[in-house]
C-alpha cells in the first residue's frame, strides 16, 4: 500500500477573474518513507499539491488516501516546513521546538528530550536558550525543521524551504536534511524550483509544469545513497537534469521514464 | 558543527556595545541642543527687553515655578491622575474590543464605521457637551483622554492581531490548534508590538486630552492653572504648567517604552 495515493486530483480557484486551474488531473503513488521532490516553475500547482497533501486545502475532485484512507481533516501525522522559518520571536530555540507538541498535549519531559535529541542532530546544540533573531537565517531554518520532526510524523511536508538562503548554506542543509532522513526514515515531499536540488535529494523527481498545473514526467533517480557533491558533475546527473529541464521548459507530453 | 563557528562570526564581542553608545551619543546631542536653545532664549529676551507678560525668560519660569511649587504639584496631579484613568480605561475597553472585532466580520462591519465617525469628531467639540452633561469634577476630563485615546489602540491591536504570517496560521491548522490556542500561543504575542505602538501613540494625545477637558471647564489642574495664569498675566507661571505638561507627557511616554522592553523584549527598537 502507498503512503499517500493520489488519483486524478483537480483543484480549481476561483479569482475575480473566474476560476482558475491550479492542478488538473493529477495522478500520484508515494510509498512509505520515499523522497520525491515536486520540481517546476512557479504557477505549476506544486505548493498547492503539498497543500492538498497536508490536507490545508480541499481538493476540487479526485481521489487523496493517506495511509489507504481519504483525508478530510488536518492529520497530526505530519510536518510542515516552509520557505520562512516563522518562528516565534518570543520563544527561545527549544521552546519553538516545543510548540505542536503543547498544541497536541504531548508529554512534556519526553518531548523535551526528543527536542533536545533534535536539536543536537542538526546541530544546534547550545543554542536551546537562543532567540530567533540571534541566530541566522540558515539556523533558523534548522530550528523550523526541528518543529517539524518533534512530533514524529511519518510524513514530512517541505515547501521550497531553502529557497531564500543562499547556495552554500541550501547545500549544507539538503546534505543535512538526507543524513537526518538517513538515520530518521520519513516520507518526504520536497517542493522545490530548483532542478539540481531536486534530482540530488530524490529518489523520484515529480516534474510539472504550470496553465493548468499538472505532472508532465516522473523521473527515477536512481544515484546511489548517500548522495555526494560530485555527483551533480556525472553524466548521469545531467541526463537527469536534461530531462527535466526539456518537459519543464517545453512541456514534452505527459510521459513517464 | 558548522552551526557553532557560525555563532561565533554572529556575535563579535563589540555588537553588543554599540546600541547603548549610540544611544549615549543621541541622548547627549539631544540635552545639548536643548541647553544651547534655552540659553539662545534667555539671551534674546534680555538683550531685547521683552516684558515679562509676553515671554518671560527661562530664568524667570523657574523662578516662579519655586515660588509657586505646592500649587504646580497639586495641579500635576489632578492632570496626572486624569491622564493614568483615561489611559487604563481606554487599555481596558479598547484591547478587548479590538479582538472581539477581529473574531467577529459582523462586528467589524458594524464597529468600525462608528469608530471612525467618533474619531472624526474633533474632541475640543465633544467637551463642552460632557461637561453639560456630566458636569466639572474630573470625570469628564477622563472621557476626553479615553475618546483620544480609544482609536490608536483599537487600530492597533486589531492590526496586530491580524498579522500572524499566512505560512504560520498553516502551520497552527496542520496541528489542528483551538482557536484558543492559537489567540494565546499565536496572535496575541504577535499582536504584542503593535499594541505597543498603538498604546505609544496613545499616551502622548492622553496628556493633550486630560488639557482639553480642564480648558472646558474646571477648578484644578495644569490645563486650569494656564488659562488662570495668562487671564492674569502671570505667564512665568503659565510658562511653568507647560514646562510640567511637557516633563509629565515624556516620563509616561517613555514609561511605557520601559514596560514594552519588560513585556515585549523582542520588539524592534528605534
Amino acid at each position: 500500500m502507498s503512503k499517500i495515493h493520489i488519483e486524478g486530483l483537480h483543484k480549481t480557484y476561483t479569482s475575480n477573474h473566474g476560476p482558475v486551474t491550479a492542478l488538473k488531473e493529477v495522478s500520484l503513488s508515494i510509498k512509505q518513507n520515499e523522497f520525491v521532490t515536486l520540481v517546476g516553475p512557479s504557477g505549476c500547482g506544486k505548493s498547492t499539491l503539498l497543500k492538498l497533501i497536508g490536507s490545508l486545502i480541499r481538493p476540487s475532485r479526485g481521489t487523496l488516501l493517506f495511509d489507504g484512507a481519504p483525508l478530510l481533516h488536518p492529520t497530526r501525522d505530519v510536518g510542515i516546513v516552509f520557505q520562512e522559518a516563522v518562528l516565534l520571536e518570543w520563544r527561545t530555540v527549544l521552546d519553538n521546538v516545543l510548540l505542536p507538541t503543547e498544541i497536541l498535549g504531548l508529554d512534556k519531559v519526553k518531548s523535551r528530550s526528543r527536542a533536545m535529541e533534535l536539536i543536537n542532530l542538526v546541530g544546534l546544540a547550545g543554542f536551546e536558550r537562543r532567540f530567533p533573531r540571534e541566530l541566522s537565517g540558515g539556523m533558523q531554518q534548522r530550528v523550523s525543521l526541528c518543529r517539524a520532526l518533534i512530533h514524529n510524523p511519518s510524513v514530512l511536508l517541505m515547501d521550497e524551504p531553502f529557497a531564500a538562503l543562499d547556495a552554500m548554506t541550501r547545500e549544507e542543509l539538503g546534505f543535512e536534511l538526507m543524513r537526518i532522513w538517513d538515520t530518521d526514515k520519513k516520507t518526504v515531499i520536497f517542493v522545490t524550483h530548483n532542478i539540481s536540488e531536486a534530482i540530488l535529494l530524490a529518489d523520484r523527481v515529480v516534474a510539472m509544469t504550470p496553465r493548468p498545473g499538472r505532472i508532465a514526467r516522473i523521473v527515477d533517480i536512481a544515484l546511489s545513497r548517500p548522495r555526494t557533491i560530485e555527483m551533480e558533475f556525472t553524466q548521469t546527473f545531467k541526463s537527469y537534469s536534461d530531462q527535466i529541464r526539456e518537459v519543464i521548459y517545453h512541456g514534452t507530453g505527459a510521459s513517464r521514464s | 558543527m558548522t552551526a557553532e563557528r557560525n555563532a561565533a562570526e554572529l556575535y563579535p564581542e563589540d555588537e553588543a556595545l554599540e546600541p547603548s553608545d549610540s544611544t549615549l551619543k543621541a541622548v547627549l546631542g539631544a540635552t545639548l541642543t536643548l541647553v544651547a536653545l534655552t540659553i539662545l532664549w534667555e539671551v534674546l529676551v534680555r538683550q531685547f527687553q521683552v516684558p515679562a507678560w509676553l515671554l518671560p525668560s527661562p530664568t524667570l519660569i523657574v523662578e516662579s515655578m519655586v515660588e509657586w511649587r505646592s500649587e504646580l504639584v497639586g495641579h500635576s496631579m489632578v492632570t496626572l491622575y486624569e491622564t493614568l484613568m483615561g489611559f487604563a480605561l481606554s487599555v481596558a475597553i479598547s484591547v478587548p474590543l479590538a479582538v472581539a472585532v477581529v473574531y467577529s466580520p459582523l462586528l467589524q462591519n458594524t464597529i468600525y464605521p462608528i469608530l471612525l465617525a467618533l474619531q472624526s469628531m474633533p474632541k475640543v467639540a465633544i467637551a463642552p457637551l460632557l461637561a453639560l452633561w456630566i458636569g466639572f469634577g474630573t470625570l469628564p476630563k477622563i472621557v476626553v483622554v479615553f475618546l483620544v485615546c480609544f482609536f490608536p489602540i483599537i487600530v492597533a491591536t486589531a492590526t496586530g492581531l491580524a498579522a500572524v504570517p499566512a505560512p504560520l496560521m498553516d502551520l497552527i491548522r496542520s496541528l489542528s490548534a483551538s482557536s484558543l490556542q492559537t489567540f494565546v500561543k499565536i496572535r496575541f504575542p504577535t499582536a504584542m508590538p503593535h499594541i505597543f505602538v498603538g498604546l505609544k501613540i496613545a499616551i502622548t494625545f492622553a496628556v493633550i486630552g486630560a488639557v482639553i477637558g480642564e480648558f472646558v471647564g474646571s477648578e484644578s489642574g495644569l490645563g486650569y492653572l494656564i488659562l488662570v495664569s495668562t487671564s492674569q498675566s502671570r505667564t512665568p507661571l503659565a510658562f511653568g504648567a507647560l514646562v510640567l505638561l511637557t516633563i509629565m507627557s515624556i516620563v509616561l511616554y517613555y514609561g511605557i517604552v520601559l514596560v514594552e522592553r519588560v513585556m515585549v523584549p523582542w520588539a524592534p527598537r528605534n
